[in-house]
């Protein structure tokens, strides 16, 4: 599912914040959710020390060795684990320095829309009327196009960058945050402890950030894990159909889009990466997927 | 009934005008258009293009003009192909929207019962393997699992054409791909509606009253949670028009997703906008007359 808003559906409960080692401890006794969290560490850390780790420079060319298979199959070579590429390029050490493009893609995209998706939600649910109506309106005209489509008309219109696709992603994805946060505040708006902060006489400032905002806290951290494995599907597809980061810095997308030419003559050009965007999108839904369930006070 | 179809209405144009601002603004946003129409033209040439297609005139004349324009199916002449792009888009319309109902097809044939015996199995093996399935499904790059198939059914056992649309075989490999991408949501949204029925009090009665498991399930569980499913797979149709664009271009099938995509590496924006227009309009339709049918056979719908 992946090209897209997959995200699967978003089940969330307005909880007040669950206390962190508790959090902790559940999603510890979730082996899937442990096995989530250590491949995400392992690609967080291969990101951050591409450098050090990547046994060769992903982009050093070398004609005699193109196309050596993985070591484990005949004709393999132990310098390059994961076979090279049509013009010699270590697999290994490009599928590592392409960590680095889809995570900064996958988080920063998703702070662009949490930062547009939130405040507009607390405005929606906190003033209601006609600014609500017209908040939804855009969610309902947001929601009519296909986000990878709309994605890539705009990247390619405004011209492919690493910091285009940053913000085009973020501004096609911020519409389940405004859904979800609005959704909330309604239901809190009827709530004691506001009512209760209404009668001492606090500003609608202060209400929205300090009362409202807080509680929406775990439904918007579970959102985000979600839609940070959606950012990097995304972006994986706009590589993958030339429109990626107009640069010749290695992305898995594009990696694939290159191997898909030669996949009758070397199957692990496009097939090497892919295990990457599958095993990196997988650990994140694990991880998130835990982290709904331990913010959640109605699971056990 | 009236009322509320009107309501619904009137929501439907508003959300049809945003839509057409969005299709405008991504002309508008590429910068210059004359200078990707004519890009080796002099600067004179260009301006005088400018002025005739009106260019130069403030952006709400030029929106109204669009939509005017657009109203009456004219988004423009393709720079690419020189003609009237919409005939273009439409003429690879059925092909998307056949590839997209059979791996809708396809979806329901495999999350309906999966999801249905998953949510009455809780918490079993099967469960557990459906589940683990799901996240797999959900977290492969579309594009990659249809390399893969090509990789495994064209290539390595040579049973399906690699690509193309000439024969029915070759609707396989797509549609299967598309399939793919939709289950998981499906089989997720099946299971969880039939969660939340399982244990209603009008099932535990026909239970008691003795009724055979197999038509409690069927009868009565799933008609009941098949309403919350309609909506959900409306709302998921955009989802599905969005693989199948990536979809055709993996497996090189003549549709509107091939097309725009391949509009989009020539900057050929006439046809880009008749594309994304008409993918959202469908979008829309399948919304409204999805919402409807939910207020239809919901009589406790209220419309606030």
């Amino acid at each position: 599912m992946a090209i897209g808003t997959l995200a699967p559906p978003i089940e969330v409960a307005a909880a007040p914040a669950a206390g962190s080692s508790r959090v902790w401890k559940k999603l510890a006794r979730n082996p899937a959710a442990l096995t989530g969290a250590v491949i995400l560490i392992a690609v967080i850390g291969a990101a951050i020390f591409a450098n050090y780790v990547s046994p060769h420079d992903p982009a050093r060319q070398s004609l005699i060795r193109r196309f050596t298979p993985p070591v484990w199959v005949h004709g393999g070579n132990a310098a390059f684990p994961l076979g090279t590429d049509q013009v010699g390029r270590d697999i290994l050490s490009r599928i590592i320095h392409g960590a680095r493009v889809s995570l900064i893609v996958g988080v920063a995209a998703v702070v662009v829309s949490l930062l547009v998706g939130v405040s507009l939600g607390l405005l929606s649910g906190f003033l209601g009327g006609r600014v609500d109506t017209a908040i939804m309106t855009v969610v309902d005209v947001t929601l009519s196009f296909p986000q990878l489509l709309l994605a890539l008309a705009f990247v390619a219109a405004l011209g492919p960058s690493l910091v285009t696709i940053i913000v085009v992603l973020g501004l096609t994805g911020w519409e389940r945050y405004t859904r979800v946060v609005r959704a909330e505040v309604l239901a809190l708006r009827e709530k004691d402890f506001v009512e209760a902060a209404r009668a001492m006489g606090v500003g609608p400032a202060r209400m929205l950030l300090r009362h409202l905002l807080p509680n929406t806290f775990s439904s918007i951290i579970v959102m985000s894990t979600l839609q940070v494995a959606q950012a990097i599907l995304q972006e994986a597809a706009l590589s993958f159909l030339g429109v990626g980061t107009g640069s010749a810095y290695p992305t898995w997308g594009q990696m694939i889009s290159l191997g898909r030419d030669f996949v009758t003559v070397a199957w692990w050009l496009p097939t090497f990466p892919g295990l990457a965007i599958l095993l990196t999108v997988l650990a994140i839904n694990l991880v998130g997927d835990r982290l709904r369930d331990a913010l959640d006070p109605r699971v056990g | 009934m009236v009322n509320l179809v009107a309501r619904r209405l009137v929501r439907l144009l508003v959300v049809l005008a945003g839509v057409s601002v969005v299709t405008f603004a991504i002309l508008q946003v590429s910068g210059d258009p004359v200078a990707l129409m004519m890009p080796e033209a002099p600067e004179a040439d260009r301006a005088v293009l400018r002025q005739a297609m009106g260019f130069n005139e403030p952006l709400p004349v030029q929106f109204a003009r669009f939509v005017g324009k657009i109203a009456r199916g004219d988004f423009g002449q393709s720079f690419f192909h020189r003609e009237p792009a919409l005939p273009l888009v439409l003429a690879r319309m059925p092909t998307t929207l056949l590839l997209a109902a059979v791996a809708m097809g396809l979806s329901l044939l495999v999350a309906l019962p999966l999801g249905v015996l998953s949510a009455v199995r809780r918490n079993s093996v099967f469960d557990h393997g459906a589940t683990f399935a799901v996240f797999l499904g959900t977290s492969m790059p579309v594009f990659w699992t249809g390399i893969m198939l090509i990789l495994l059914f064209a290539v390595q056992f040579r049973w399906l054409p690699v690509s193309g649309w000439e024969s029915w075989a070759a609707l396989v490999l797509p549609a299967v791909t598309l399939a793919t991408f939709s289950t998981p949501l499906l089989l997720r949204i099946v299971r969880s509606s039939m969660l939340e029925v399982v244990n209603l009090d009008y099932v535990r009665t026909a239970r008691a009253k003795g009724v055979s498991e197999w038509l409690v399930i069927w009868h009565h569980a799933l008609v009941n949670a098949a309403l919350p499913l309609v909506t959900v797979a409306g709302l998921q149709f955009g989802l599905l028009l969005g693989g199948a664009v990536i979809t055709e271009t993996v497996f090189a099938v003549p549709g509107v997703g091939r097309l725009i995509v391949g509009a989009i590496r020539q900057l050929d924006f006439p046809i880009v906008q008749a594309g994304v227009f008409l993918l959202a309009l469908i979008v829309v339709l399948v919304n409204f007359a999805v919402d409807l049918l939910y207020a239809y056979l919901n009589p406790q719908i209220r419309v606030r």
